[in-house]
């Protein structure tokens, strides 16, 4: 009898153990050493970083990556472009998919599970491949500008692939359905005898939709906004592909600092100062996510 | 209260609602009275829900008209109808407060805030519902979540309320004090109510006139005895109470009654000739369990219809006994009895050989 | 059901044209025989040919469904441990902590989680010699790292739907708790760990960043391969090799949404 219990007991143990450890080894260990790594001074080894105790044994803070961050405009410039790229596309994802997933919970049970279908569908479908074809669609002799040649609007190809539209075009294209599915999933609950009930009550389509819809969609708007902001600010792919050389955001600096410069301390830097710029939007899409799971109980 | 009641208050002309290839509603046309409290009754997907929603505008009828208080309101959206609804759902906003919710409808009609308050006060205290006018919806019992959807519907003083089942949601206890509760609110403010309902028994309480709908069609309107006691189709008399069926063909007619034929009967029932029957046509016999008497002598009076059985099973509910009684054809039939007496002991048993009776004018005759 | 206004239908046209016109322009343009790929040059199939006589991209692609398989299969076994620990264990020390481990990588940037587990291997190998390599056994680590978070938000949001009387009831009828897991819950949510195992598996084949920061020279993956291909232009050849993605992704969605809908329709 005692055995069983204690089998029981260490089954539970195993199974709190391994995924307990294995995040702790593999996700919160790092970030200690890329901390440490970005208070270490760059030096010409291998690997290229001051150790975090000299040898004297003595603690070797530098703080002087963080600082340099701050001095430059450079970096300066850098954040702000890629907040503000990164809110153009959360802007324009909310735009164009409050509509579509309106649309979507509103149809009939059987169209609506074929469109949330063609909504996940480009999700599976490899994303570096997605950014891929607007390469194609957005060259200078791509399908965009062959065709505005064809209707006779422009005589020279525009130039929009490389550009900075071109980013904005492609961080829109593939975070919409992440603020899509969201925001279904909050419109779709909604009970519809409340719309009904505030037009029984005098409101307009339009009133009743700003009163009614519009408020509690809320979870869903947030949610979805942080999905799309979170991973845009961080995007180091379609800057690379449909950005020009100069499109620098804080993906594609960390990156080319860390393989181009060999600068690790400083692309540590970056990477905290990242993660930093981003710890609001994460706390306020995890406090959401829990006051919704709340409600929803 | 006007004493001149208009008839016709609500019209209902040919009205049918397709969606799709589906006859919701198929070609009903209906009159209901100013200061009526008017139920349609029917079970799920009768079309019930959708007559509703017709009248309050959200639905556009494919085929006819409705007009209320002589305006043809069928192109009115439902936002400019002088028409408030409670829904099933009760569909009280989870975001604004009970005084909010109950305010909502004025606050779109740009009425002043003076008067907003002095209506909410007076429609709260008609509810009962003094002190939850802060509280959140998610505060709020069933009973009290009623009563905010009732509030919140009669503040426009709309010339009819329409109501969607509007005590589903609640348990028997409270549901049967809501019940008069409605009746009282409904009497003292002469607003004609229009209710949805599948409980028969609600409907029979509620209403000054029952509707009976199935499959898109309206088959009986009348006052709940007549429903109750005339029913005029084998659907009408099934979906309201309890009834015994015979069917049979007439055997032969005189000036008043008809013979029927019923084998299931063992013989001859005798009806009244309500129907101009002739002779040879299919008819159902229907008697309701509480028409008949059951003894274990047979009974004396000879008009009556008498036939041997056997108690195949009986229950003991207090006010009532009900049997099961199986009769010599096989057929098994329900009684009911009053107990009239107070007494320990049963006078029939399981087993026993019964004879069961009824006087013809019980007899209700179908014709399908 | 309720008609829907002219707007949204309007906005919905537009919003599945702009998901689905960067897909057909690839396939278009896949069967363009030119090699100048915005130039068409005829209808052809060389493309698709020349795909599988290039053993780089066999390679690559070999290598990166095992890497998908392995971190799949590691990150369904531990997403799904970690999804019962939350649901079913109540409060146990540091659940805090694991909650906030196993939902951060849901959000956290590509580019962060690739350097910081980079950094990591190149410490650890500085401390224990390990990995003296970087390539499928470090690239297979970080994939099962974030991809256990996917499956863990899965299969908690399904067991907290699931009725929790179930278990109660095998343990009424004699069952241990250890058993309890195996003969009730996990059969249960069986469904939840295979769409989780699809996502995780999916999420790996499609890593460029994390996966080129802890790989070490000479293993590509295949998005890496695509990367250095496509860093330069269009190329036909991986238009060809997108089609093929879109078809099998489009066949195997579709197959399933059909068999799923059949079945609800039986019910």
């Amino acid at each position: 009898m005692a055995s069983l219990i204690k089998k029981d007991t260490l089954w539970r143990h195993i199974t709190v153990l391994v995924p307990y450890l294995w995040l702790l080894v593999f996700f919160l260990l790092p970030f200690g050493i890329i901390l440490k790594i970005s208070l270490a001074e760059p030096v010409l080894a291998q690997p290229p970083f001051s150790p975090t105790f000299d040898e004297t044994g003595a603690l070797s803070v530098n703080t002087d990556n963080f600082a340099f961050l701050f001095r430059d405009k450079l970096y300066a410039l850098t954040y702000l472009k890629s907040v503000l790229m990164a809110a153009a596309a959360t802007i324009c994802c909310l735009l164009l998919g409050f509509p579509i997933a309106y649309g979507i919970a509103r149809s009939d049970p059987r169209t609506r599970s074929l469109l949330l279908l063609l909504i996940v569908l480009p999700f599976w479908i490899s994303f570096l491949l997605r950014v891929y074809a607007w390469m194609g669609l957005l060259g200078n002799y791509g399908v965009i500008n062959n065709f505005l040649m064809w209707l006779g609007i422009t005589a020279q190809p525009i130039q929009i692939l490389y550009t900075d539209f071109a980013i904005f075009l492609g961080l829109a294209y593939s975070y919409l359905p992440f603020m899509i599915l969201p925001l279904y999933a909050t419109l779709e609950r909604m009970d519809l005898d409340l719309v009904d009930a505030a037009m029984d009550l005098g409101a307009s389509r339009t009133t009743a939709f700003w009163d009614i819809t519009w408020p509690l969609a809320r979870a869903g708007v947030i949610a979805g906004c942080m999905l799309v902001f979170i991973p845009a600010m961080g995007e180091y792919v379609i800057p690379y592909l449909l950005g020009g050389p100069d499109a620098l955001l804080i993906g594609r600096v960390l990156f080319d600092e860390f393989y181009v410069n060999r600068d690790w301390p400083l692309a540590s830097a970056v990477a905290i100062m990242l993660l930093v710029l981003l710890v609001v939007p994460i706390v306020v899409l995890q406090r959401n996510q829990a006051r919704d799971e709340e409600q929803a109980i | 209260m006007s004493s001149s009641r208009n008839p016709c208050f609500i019209r209902i002309r040919g009205v049918s609602k397709l969606f799709g290839d589906f006859v919701a509603i198929d070609d009903v046309s209906l009159d209901i009275a100013q200061g009526e409290l008017f139920s349609i009754l029917g079970g799920s997907g009768c079309g019930k829900t959708t007559l509703l929603r017709i009248l309050a505008g959200f639905e556009q009828p494919t085929r006819g008209r409705v007009e209320i208080d002589g305006v043809d309101v069928t192109d009115i959206p439902a936002y400019d109808r002088p028409v408030n609804m409670m829904f099933q759902s009760y569909a009280i906003f989870p975001h604004m407060s009970v005084e909010k919710n109950i305010s909502y409808g004025l606050r779109k009609d740009k009425v002043g805030s003076a008067e907003i308050a002095q209506r909410v006060d007076e429609v709260i205290e008609l509810v009962q519902l003094g002190d939850f006018r802060k509280r959140d919806p998610d505060q709020l019992s069933g009973g009290q979540r009623q009563r905010v959807a009732l509030a919140r519907a009669l503040i426009k003083r709309p010339k009819v309320l329409l109501l969607d089942e509007p005590l589903a949601a609640l348990d028997k206890k409270l549901r049967e004090h809501t019940q008069f509760e409605l009746m009282n609110i409904q009497h003292e403010l002469g607003i004609t109510f229009v209710v949805v309902t599948h409980d028969q028994e609600e409907a029979m309480t509620l209403s000054t006139r029952i509707a009976v709908m199935n499959k898109g069609r309206l088959l009986q309107v009348g006052e709940p005895r007549e429903i109750y006691e005339y029913p005029e189709t084998r659907f009408v008399a099934d979906f309201i109470g309890t009834i015994n069926t015979f069917e049979g063909r007439v055997s032969s007619v005189d000036e008043q009654h008809i013979q029927v034929n019923c084998e299931t009967a063992g013989g001859d029932l005798m009806a009244f000739n309500e129907h101009e029957l002739k002779s040879g046509d299919k008819v159902c016999i229907a008697v309701r369990p509480e028409k008949i008497f059951i003894s274990r002598d047979p009974p004396e009076n000879s008009e009556d219809i008498r036939i041997r059985g056997t108690v195949d099973d009986l229950g003991y509910l207090g006010n009532l006994s009900l049997y099961r009684v199986r009769l010599e054809s096989g057929k098994v039939i329900l009684v009911s009895q009053q107990n009239r007496q107070r007494s320990a002991k049963r006078s029939i048993e399981w087993e026993e050989q019964i004879w069961v009776s009824w006087r013809p004018r019980s007899s209700i005759v179908l014709v399908n | 059901m309720r008609k829907q206004s002219r707007f949204i239908l309007s906005v919905l046209a537009f919003g599945y044209a702009f998901l689905y016109l960067p897909l057909l322009s690839v396939i278009f343009y896949s069967f363009n025989d030119s090699r100048l790929a915005t130039v068409w040059g005829g209808f052809s199939t060389r493309w698709y040919g020349e795909l599988f006589r290039n053993e780089q991209i066999l390679d690559a692609t070999f290598l990166s469904f095992r890497i998908a398989a392995t971190s799949a299969t590691l990150a369904t076994i531990f997403g799904t441990m970690a999804g019962l620990m939350l649901v079913r264990f109540g409060r146990f020390r540091g659940r805090t902590l694991f909650s906030g481990m196993i939902t951060a990588p849901l959000v956290m940037p590509e580019v962060i989680t690739g350097l910081s587990l980079l950094l990591l291997f190149v410490t650890f190998q500085q401390w224990f010699g390990w990995p003296g390599q970087r390539g499928f056994s470090t690239i297979t680590i970080a994939h099962t790292t974030f991809s256990m978070a996917y499956v863990a938000v899965i299969v908690r949001s399904r067991l907290s739907q699931m009725d929790q009387s179930l278990e109660e009831a095998a343990m009424d009828l004699g069952c241990r708790p250890a058993r309890v897991v195996f003969d009730i819950t996990l059969p249960l949510i069986v469904p939840a760990m295979v769409s989780g195992w699809l996502l995780a598996f999916t999420l790996s084949l499609d890593d460029l960043v994390i996966a080129s920061f802890v790989s070490g020279p000479g293993s590509n993956t295949l998005p890496m391969y695509i990367f250095s291909k496509v860093k330069l232009g269009v190329t036909p050849d991986v238009n060809a090799l997108a089609s093929l993605f879109i078809l099998i992704v489009t066949v195997t969605l579709f197959t399933a949404w059909f068999l799923t809908n059949r079945r609800a329709r039986k019910v």
